[in-house]
């Protein structure tokens, strides 16, 4: 496993979120993080980058994260696209890019992955459409040389045709970096993911094989609330 | 004509004083979300040792020895007070309050609490004629040299890669360290960069009120934090702006209305400025 999470347990605000979360993402593919809203997806993904403060041990490639601050971790390699992607809306998107970047970069796979970043590179962030701004949130980290990447939600919110270019992006880059992904999105799951976690109420209520996960309509109905 | 020249002219003096505290002030706000209301400290730090130091080398001089003190003051509160308590806003409001007065206590205890004659270069002791007014020189040294640390620092944070991180950790701090950037030495270069520019400020206003005394960094914090406000959490043109507009309405309505009413419409001006912008100029 490139990331064992072992009973990981988050409180916010006076309120029990996460609940002893334990599970593990494989070093290859893309590992689908679910469960319906409120069940803690979001919490986990920035508690493993260590924006929300946790209790409980995290091992990435071996190494435990515990007391490393959220730009250690990043520098460590592990990849965070957040959820509403985040990008700067004062900054350009070059300027976008060249914040995020770290050490040799790759920005022909960006660029080639969304060669709409190239066009608009001296446009500001904050007037992209929402597409875009997530082409760009993906293009921040996809330039470097991750060994995880965490990514959550990219599809929400999006026209069909932008989810498909997304998906075909995650897709590809899945095949060299393993990727924990939050979606909602069961197509764009079943597409790239080949394992699945689900969450409910705070804690790992099932995990399995995603195609397994998606094609029985009970277990999808039960865990997600949605049918097929 | 020539009085409207002179208040015009005396009132940029102001403005520049006002930009150059509230700059640092904006920028520190912006980026950490630290209220320092410890800043008037750096001014007072910086008027004082370029006060002490003119009395071994030229003034010219001794202002930059007034810099140097208050970067490193500002560095140090920054990492010593500040630093441990990040997030923790109420008890930064307390520290910082706190390190203002009794930094004043201990100017008072060690300049005494009088004003004192402040130094200034022969050069700024004339006055120009500007179409029929006659303006003392040194209007146009605070003039010129908040031009030069408004111009240094929009080169900085449109050129210079921690330029880029402070700009964007204006708007999503959070974002900038998910992005393995580690946002706090932006923070201590930013409570520098405040510091400089206060202790310039300092020396600055020495020169203009032709005295210092302890009391000097806490009055012109108080219309920097509106200037502030006017223009925008970490915004630096919306600083330059706000600073222009505050120091003239107060120097106008001064002469023009009675003394004090430049202060009040001032504080008028800031009550518009949140109903019609909370955010300020800078941000609509």
């Amino acid at each position: 496993m490139i990331l064992d999470v072992h009973e990981l347990d988050v409180h916010l605000s006076g309120l029990h979120i996460l609940q002893g979360v334990s599970f593990g993402v494989a070093p290859s593919g893309v590992t689908a993080l679910l469960g319906r809203n409120g069940a803690g997806k979001t919490t986990t993904m920035r508690a493993l980058v260590g924006l929300n403060p946790g209790t409980g041990r995290v091992l990435f490639d071996g190494a435990d994260l515990a007391g490393k601050r959220t730009h250690e971790r990043v520098q460590a390699g592990l990849g965070y696209v957040p959820e509403d992607r985040c990008v700067f809306a004062g900054l350009t998107v070059t300027e976008n890019l060249r914040l995020a970047a770290r050490g040799e970069t790759d920005l022909d796979l960006v660029y080639n992955l969304f060669p709409e970043l190239l066009k608009r590179g001296q446009q500001q962030a904050g007037s992209l459409s929402g597409g875009q701004q997530q082409m760009l949130a993906l293009g921040r980290v996809l330039q470097n040389r991750n060994r995880l990447l965490l990514v959550d939600e990219p599809t929400k919110g999006l026209a069909p045709k932008v989810v498909t270019e997304v998906a075909e992006a995650l897709e590809r880059v899945g095949a060299t970096v393993p990727v924990l992904l939050v979606e909602q999105n069961l197509a764009v799951v079943r597409r790239l993911a080949g394992t699945a976690v689900v969450l409910a109420a705070g804690s790992v209520a099932w995990t399995g094989d995603a195609t397994h996960l998606l094609g029985d309509a009970e277990l999808t109905t039960s865990l997600l609330g949605v049918g097929r | 004509m020539s009085t409207i020249v002179l208040l015009a002219v005396t009132g940029l003096g102001l403005a520049a004083l006002y930009f150059l505290v509230a700059s640092g002030l904006s920028l520190v706000f912006g980026l950490a979300d630290v209220l320092n209301f410890a800043h008037g400290l750096f001014l007072s730090v910086g008027a004082y040792a370029t006060w002490w130091a003119a009395d071994f080398m030229p003034v010219e001089a001794a202002v930059l020895v007034g810099v140097a003190a208050g970067v490193a003051t500002a560095v140090l509160v920054e990492l010593i007070l500040i630093r441990p308590l990040y997030r923790r806003t109420i008890e930064q409001v307390l520290v910082t309050v706190g390190l203002s007065l009794a930094g004043v206590a201990l100017l008072q205890s060690v300049f005494g609490a009088d004003p004192r004659p402040f130094p200034r270069p022969t050069w700024v002791e004339g006055v120009v004629p500007v179409f029929g007014a006659r303006i003392p020189a040194d209007r146009f040294l605070l003039i010129g040299a908040a031009l030069l640390v408004f111009v240094a620092l929009a080169a900085f944070l449109r050129y210079t890669r921690y330029g880029l991180i402070v700009r964007a950790g204006v708007e999503n701090r959070e974002m900038v360290t998910a992005l393995g950037i580690d946002v706090r030495k932006a923070f201590t270069l930013v409570f520098a960069i405040g510091g400089a520019a206060a202790a310039l400020a300092g020396s600055l206003a020495g020169i203009y009120f032709t005295t210092v005394s302890p009391g000097t960094g806490g009055s012109l914090l108080i219309f920097a934090f509106i200037v502030v406000v006017i223009g925008g959490m970490g915004s630096v043109p919306g600083s330059a702006v706000a600073a222009i507009l505050v120091a003239l309405l107060q120097q106008f309505v001064n002469y023009y209305g009675g003394s004090g009413a430049g202060d009040v419409c001032v504080v008028a001006l800031l009550a518009v400025v949140l109903l019609w912008r909370p955010k300020g100029l800078a941000k609509a």
